[in-house]
């Protein structure tokens, strides 16, 4: 099946012109990746795949919606309607655009837990995270174009946070808005930098993530360097092909994931309400605030911290730190050991505080408000940032179980 | 670790989430719809053309589409769904959308608000509600012009139509202690104070092919979204036997 | 590495992978391609159009929007009709041999009934649409004309030789409801 560089024929011409074989042995047939990669190590090559099916699926209701307050909602249902197999594109967008986010919370984690932002990695770490914020910008951004009602007051609640940066703020919102409410005006530039300007950042950043990742290689659940460990010809002896071997495993990744992916689009598309919600059936009305406004799930935990915090501004710098520290996750950590698997209690039991942290501000931020919730947030909210704080404390001189030479 | 994480979660969410009390409606039924009872669904659109469509539209949906997916040939549709006429005069064509005679500004006018589109109405309040809240108008004279209210949306602009129909029924009463302490008085049954056309069981089977015309007017291509649906994944399970061997082949090699 | 690979065993399953894999690829790019098929939308749009017919005058012509296409409605007088016959010898198909017309409309008139002419007005060599020249003169024995590149075409929407058109005009399915409405989009029952 590989293509062997033998400098001649249809191949050799090609490859006088263009370093195809040489990047194709670079990035797959002579990529050394760690053997040992487990169960998490899948949401990578699947976030990849959900960006494109995003572009693809994107494309096609482009040639269809319409960017404008009075025609958006409709040319949505046209789609939905009277577009031959529209439903099917326009569901595998919305569903889409959910599981790039739990794709990508699992990928960020398996890095958390695996030290994959340690040094040498802290650039892909970093790329990561700026993809991590294309992506919200994005979602944020396309969440707008149904105009809907949760379309609109989502919008109109998330652009009023600007409001809260002090003297620009309100000069800021309104030139975020180009209107004195969210309108036609919003609609239209928001369309345009969900389609154009973002994914092209995004596209950008992912070939700088994998550059860079394959720069350095790839770490394991082990935390191991298998480049430490070479053969006599220079190949890491923990390390197989990326091609063919990851190759067939990822597909079998994939095709788990189409299985789950495809009783959401066919069967439950709503989710309950969570992937599609209720209210961004009616159509977006300036003069009416649905009683209930929650964004989509994947920004709740964010929310949430911003509920939890009873002032304006605190509350909006507690939600964007959220974001910031973890960009800084590489020196929070001072560690020397990568993997959980022989990091100490504490850093396990910080994890944990993380994670139900987390799902909790998650679950709250999705809920009306009300005074337990509220404590229960702020409870959460600490949890959230004590890990980075508990972690940056414990790094410093954590006790650790030695790390083997080789991976396991 | 990650067990006792989820068991942790798991029983910690739903005490917060039962934290806040519910909501007071009655009634408060359930209804199953289903979607290969086409018979229902068709008396369901004669009732939608008959008496929603005075004032409300189905804008996104269209007459032959209805008539193609319920099983009506396009003439019945056009006798019986189709009771609009174009700006020429002439009836509305069998293609065009359901909207109704009403222009925005007259309802405005009419109403004070334009009654809302309901093609999407099954999505955006469920049926269940659509189902207790056309059965749940009761008199209330304090109510100038209407004279009813609704147990599940309470003052609410849309005055009985199918009271003819219904007949008028009036609210029993009932006072009960929430969980903060504070008492309500809340609705717990009707009383039938003026008999309609039809008995209550034929009234809640005429509302509930309403609101499965209702169901199947927000997604008309439910259906069709689940056969495919079906197809699709018993295709993938059988790529996954494949894709799982051809993985476990090459694995061979890795020790 | 492992010396007992089962060769013929990987390239069976890589290849049935492949293939099974393709297959789904085909069947994904389905849905996507006809979503670029006229919608219902464009189809109620593009649903037959009646015309009244009854207030046209012999010499006149009424244009019809169908599918967003003019489509012509001409009522001939005895005039236009002689001139038919006569100029066969210039014409490039006079038969309508390599035209598009409903095979009720394949004779001399291009039409159900010889009096009216129901023709799409879209010059069959680019697009643009001819227009209506019903003077008979020496040089032109009437019928239409395309500004854009000089196509002629006689009464009954046929093309002259010696001109950039290759074929006749099309004729629409038509068919009369009545003596003064026609139907214009679908053949009807006769």
């Amino acid at each position: 099946m590989s293509e062997k560089d033998t400098g001649t024929g249809f191949m050799g011409w090609i490859d006088a012109r263009f370093p195809l074989t040489k990047m194709y042995e670079e990035h797959l047939s002579r990529y050394y990746a760690p053997k040992n990669f487990n169960f998490w190590y899948f949401f990578g090559s699947l976030a990849l795949f959900v960006l494109i099916l995003q572009i693809v699926t994107g494309i096609f209701l482009t040639m269809h919606y319409k960017p404008d307050g009075d025609m958006a909602f409709s040319s949505v249902e046209y789609i939905m309607r009277d577009v031959d197999w529209g439903w099917l594109i326009r569901y595998l967008h919305s569903t889409g655009s959910s599981a790039f986010f739990i794709v990508v919370y699992l990928h960020m984690f398996r890095a958390l837990i695996y030290g994959s932002y340690q040094k040498p990695r802290e650039l892909i770490w970093i790329f990561g995270m700026f993809i991590f914020v294309a992506l919200m910008a994005e979602a944020f951004m396309g969440y707008l174009l149904p105009w809907g009602q949760m379309s609109y007051w989502g919008a109109q609640v998330i652009i009023s946070l600007f409001g809260a940066i002090p003297v620009v703020g309100d000069e800021l919102t309104l030139w975020i808005r180009g209107d004195f409410v969210v309108s036609d005006a919003t609609l239209n530039r928001f369309f345009a930098l969900h389609v154009v300007a973002v994914p092209l950042v995004l596209l950008m950043l992912v070939v700088m993530h994998i550059l860079a990742l394959h720069e350095v290689g790839s770490n394991n659940p082990d935390g191991v360097e298998i480049k430490k460990n070479k053969d006599e010809n220079g190949i890491p002896l923990d390390g197989i092909p990326f091609h063919p071997y990851y190759t067939v495993k990822d597909i079998l990744g994939l095709v788990v994931f189409l299985i789950l992916f495809s009783v959401v689009v066919f069967f439950m598309p709503e989710m309950g309400g969570y992937f599609l919600e209720h209210a961004n059936f009616v159509p977006a009305d300036q003069f009416k605030t649905p009683e209930h406004i929650a964004p989509v799930w994947y920004f709740t935990p964010y929310y949430a911290i911003l509920r939890a915090i009873p002032d304006k501004l605190l509350g909006v710098i507690a939600m964007f730190s959220a974001i910031i520290v973890l960009f800084l996750l590489p020196w929070i950590d001072r560690g020397k050991v990568k993997s959980v698997r022989y990091r100490s209690t504490t850093f396990k039991l910080l994890v944990v505080i993380l994670v139900i942290s987390f799902l909790g501000l998650g679950y709250l931020g999705a809920l009306p408000a009300t005074e337990t919730r509220t404590m229960f947030a702020r409870l959460f909210s600490i949890g959230y940032f004590g890990f980075f704080l508990g972690l940056w404390w414990i790094s410093k001189n954590e006790t650790t179980k030695p790390v083997p030479a080789r991976v396991q | 670790m990650n067990k006792v994480l989820i068991i942790v979660t798991g029983l910690l969410l739903p005490a917060i989430g039962l934290a806040a009390g519910g909501e007071y409606a009655y009634p408060d039924d359930k209804i199953e719809i289903d979607w290969s009872d086409k018979a229902a669904m068709q008396r369901g659109a004669r009732s939608f053309v008959n008496y929603c469509m005075g004032c409300h539209s189905a804008s996104y949906s269209r007459y032959n589409r209805v008539g193609e997916d319920l099983g009506i040939p396009e003439d019945l549709v056009r006798e019986n769904l189709i009771f609009t006429t174009e700006a020429s005069g002439a009836k509305t064509k069998v293609g065009a959308l359901m909207k109704n005679a009403m222009t925005p500004e007259y309802a405005e006018q009419a109403f004070g608000i334009v009654p809302p589109d309901l093609s999407l109405v099954a999505r955006s309040r469920g049926v269940d509600w659509l189902y207790n809240y056309l059965r749940g108008f009761y008199v209330d004279e304090i109510r100038d012009g209407l004279g009813v209210n609704n147990g599940v949306f309470a003052n609410v602009g849309m005055p009985h139509v199918l009271a003819d129909l219904q007949g008028l029924q009036a609210p029993k009463y009932q006072t009960v202690t929430d969980s903060n302490g504070n008492e309500h008085e809340v609705i717990v049954g009707f009383d039938l104070i003026k008999p309609g056309s039809l008995s209550k069981s034929e009234y809640d089977q005429t509302i509930h092919d309403l609101v499965a015309f209702l169901d199947y007017i927000a997604e008309p291509y439910k259906q069709t979204r689940k056969n495919v649906g079906t197809g699709v994944i018993i295709f993938l399970l059988a790529f996954l036997v494949l894709a799982y061997f051809l993985k476990k082949e090459y694995w061979k090699d890795v020790h | 590495m492992s010396d007992e690979v089962d060769n013929s065993r990987r390239r069976f399953l890589t290849a049935g992978t492949m293939v099974v894999g393709a297959v789904g690829t085909g069947a994904v790019a389905v849905p996507f391609l006809k979503s670029w098929s006229p919608s219902a939308r464009a189809k109620t749009a593009g649903a037959p159009v009646q015309a009244d017919i009854s207030k046209l005058e012999p010499g006149q012509q009424i244009i019809v929007k169908w599918r967003g296409k003019p489509v012509w409605v001409v009522r001939r007088d005895q005039k236009a009709l002689d001139t038919l016959p006569r100029i066969e010898d210039e014409l490039r198909d006079p038969g309508s041999q390599q035209s598009i017309q409903p095979e009720y409309a394949r004779n001399e008139y291009r039409s159900r009934k010889p009096e009216y002419l129901i023709i799409e007005g879209i010059c069959t060599h680019l697009g643009c649409s001819p227009s209506y020249r019903p003077e008979i003169t020496t040089d032109f024995q009437g019928g239409f004309f395309c500004p854009c590149h000089g196509s002629k075409f006689d009464f009954a929407g046929r093309v002259y030789a010696g001109v950039p058109a290759p074929t006749n005009l099309t004729v629409p399915p038509h068919f009369f409801i009545s003596d003064s409405v026609i139907l214009i989009g679908e053949d009807g029952v006769v």
